[in-house]
């Protein structure tokens, strides 16, 4: 059914894949490593060196309390790459349950939720996230949970109508035929078909999670204080803009690079798996655009 | 045409109510007692309980809805915790920024998301069409707070061209000024929400530029571009209509950031203070209307969409 070692291949040759798993694989490389190191302590306050400039040892200058602007980023990586996994993976359970509940049950239930899924996807990622931090308060599981739900609903609007169609092919009703349990069949045929088209999603809502991370800790309902965060750089940055602004410009870097690359994974998974799309390339990239900060 | 009018009018109120409820519920239910919330942990039982009563606490869940959508219905959202001014007198002056940065915000991303993103499509495989692509897909990418802050060290610091921040005390009784203050905000927005925009006008380009209809019209001697904007370009306006729903919720979203970074009094920046002091029956309007925003643009996009595109009449 699927040749997974084709699909890779394919990816790896188109450039928006290139780039996306360079990207990806680079943040996550980076936010491990420091882990174990990195330049300097990241909240480490040093007065005298305050608004080095970029050079050596501060290779992206400090901030206005001394601390390694190049420290605080590989830091804050973890946060971000936290924060995309985590969103990731309610994304992927909410997603799948409503998609299963949309495609697997009975006509009523399956109409409504449906429609539910309809209604939920006008919500913007952020409104649900202030809804929350109005209640709780603000925290990474915030972001977490609310770009979960955002995209746990796209991604069961795109999955479901796939997983239908599987549902009622011919392929699945030879397997019925030939006595392979349920379990067999959702392992052997449901999933592999459905996979690509969410893989894709899930990209993307990862992209959609970096952003959204970056904008609830700006607004100050994300990463606490004390938790080095990209998004928390920049509204720190921001007070001293007028007087230093190269400093505001590394940690919009990191999170433009990021989501870049997310999203052109996104894409290039979109090209790999699908067949049919390497045929009619004109119709290349059109994805939806997430609703975020 | 009526029939499609009726059921999307029905899937929006059914929204309207399902986002009530969710709001409702979430701000309400979830948290346990409200009251002991707001009221902080220093509070003494009697402020907790006095809490409960004005905010009406007291009596069943159901009837706590009911009251609060029979305001709703009447025009009353019920008033601030902090400074008991009325919920719905609040929104209707913070809308006076945040309608017109809304606005402006549109027309920039379809002043750059329209001719460039026919540009790119008509400019396909070489390579400023690429570069321009390539820059769209960048720009999509970028976060609209530091997009912002980026515009801001330009145009206000280095070239002194509009305010950093802020906007006029007296409002719109200066519109000089007003309008200055919001220009910055709304390329900011428009820019980053141009970019996504461009990306669909492009790939709808390049769709139009198959159609028969097209081909049809440059086989019979108009050079391509003449025939794709001549017969191409109403379909590239309608399935530009159709995401102009989502851009809405874009920008609603921008919004809320950049009122912030440009300490502007929309609703946006209204909202971020209200969930910082816990201000729940504002946070419950605020969030309400500008989720209403979205359904009820979504709505008409749709109808215009339904309205205009022949193809669909005939199939309904």
């Amino acid at each position: 059914m699927t040749d997974r070692a084709g699909w890779l291949r394919r990816l790896w040759s188109l450039p928006t894949g290139r780039f996306g798993l360079v990207v990806v694989a680079v943040i996550g490389v980076l936010a491990a490593v420091s882990l174990v190191w990195t330049p300097f302590d990241p909240q480490r306050v040093d007065i005298p060196a305050r608004w080095a400039p970029p050079g050596w040892p501060h290779i992206l200058g400090t901030d206005a309390s001394g601390r390694d602007i190049l420290s605080l980023l590989l830091a804050g990586a973890r946060t971000t790459v936290l924060v995309a996994a985590g969103a990731g993976a309610v994304a992927t359970l909410l997603g799948l349950a409503l998609a299963c509940l949309g495609a697997l049950t009975g006509r009523w239930l399956r109409e409504v939720v449906a429609v539910l899924v309809d209604i939920l996807i006008a919500f913007p990622v952020l409104l649900i996230a202030m809804m929350i931090s109005a209640v709780w308060g603000g925290s990474l599981w915030v972001v977490v949970i609310s770009v979960g739900i955002g995209f746990g609903v796209n991604i069961a609007r795109v999955t479901r109508p796939e997983l239908r169609r599987t549902l009622h092919s011919d392929f699945v009703l030879a397997a019925r035929a030939s006595g392979l349990t349920p379990v067999q069949i959702a392992t052997r045929h449901l999933l592999p078909n459905v996979a690509p088209v969410f893989i894709v999603q899930l990209s993307w809502g990862m992209a959609v999670a970096v952003l959204a991370e970056a904008g609830l800790s700006y607004l100050g309902f994300g990463a606490p204080p004390t938790q080095p965060s990209w998004g928390l750089l920049l509204s720190e940055l921001q007070n001293y803009l007028t007087a230093y602004p190269l400093s505001v410009v590394w940690p919009g870097l990191a999170i433009t690079i990021t989501v870049l690359g997310l999203n052109m994974l996104g894409d290039g998974l979109r090209e790999a798996t699908d067949p049919t799309l390497a045929r009619r390339r004109s119709a290349a990239s059109t994805h939806t655009p997430a609703v975020v900060a | 045409m009526t029939r499609y009018a009726l059921t999307r009018l029905g899937l929006l109120l059914l929204g309207l109510v399902v986002a009530s409820v969710l709001i409702f519920l979430t701000l309400r239910v979830l948290p346990g007692d409200v009251a002991q919330q707001i009221a902080g942990t220093n509070s003494t039982p009697e402020q907790v309980a006095a809490i409960r009563e004005r905010l009406g606490l007291n009596v069943p869940l159901p009837v706590q809805y009911a009251e609060w959508v029979g305001g709703l219905l009447t025009g009353d959202l019920g008033a601030s915790l902090v400074t008991g001014t009325p919920v719905v007198a609040e929104l209707a002056a913070k809308a006076q920024v945040t309608i017109p940065l809304g606005l402006m915000s549109m027309a920039v991303a379809l002043l750059i998301a329209l001719p460039f993103g026919i540009l790119a499509a008509l400019r396909r495989g070489r390579a400023d069409g690429t570069f321009l692509s390539f820059g769209a897909q960048t720009l999509a990418a970028v976060p609209v707070v530091w997009a912002g802050m980026m515009l801001v060290v330009v145009f206000a610091v280095w070239l002194g061209w509009l305010p950093a921040q802020g906007f006029p005390r007296d409002g719109w009784r200066e519109p000089g000024r007003a309008f200055a203050s919001l220009v910055l905000p709304a390329v900011t927005i428009g820019v980053v929400e141009g970019a996504m925009l461009m990306r669909f006008v492009r790939s709808a380009t390049l769709a139009a530029m198959g159609q028969d209809f097209v081909r049809t019209a440059a086989a019979k001697g108009l050079t391509r571009r003449a025939a794709l904007l001549r017969h191409g370009l109403p379909t590239v306006g309608l399935s530009i209509i159709s995401v102009l729903g989502l851009q809405v919720a874009g920008i609603v979203v921008g919004a809320v950031v950049i009122e912030q970074l440009f300490t502007l009094p929309g609703i946006g920046r209204m909202l971020v203070a209200d969930v910082g002091l816990r201000d729940l029956p504002k946070v419950q309007g605020e969030l309400l209307a500008l989720t209403a925003v979205v359904l009820v643009v979504g709505f008409i996009v749709d109808l215009v969409h339904r309205g205009l595109d022949p193809r669909q009449r005939e199939v309904s």
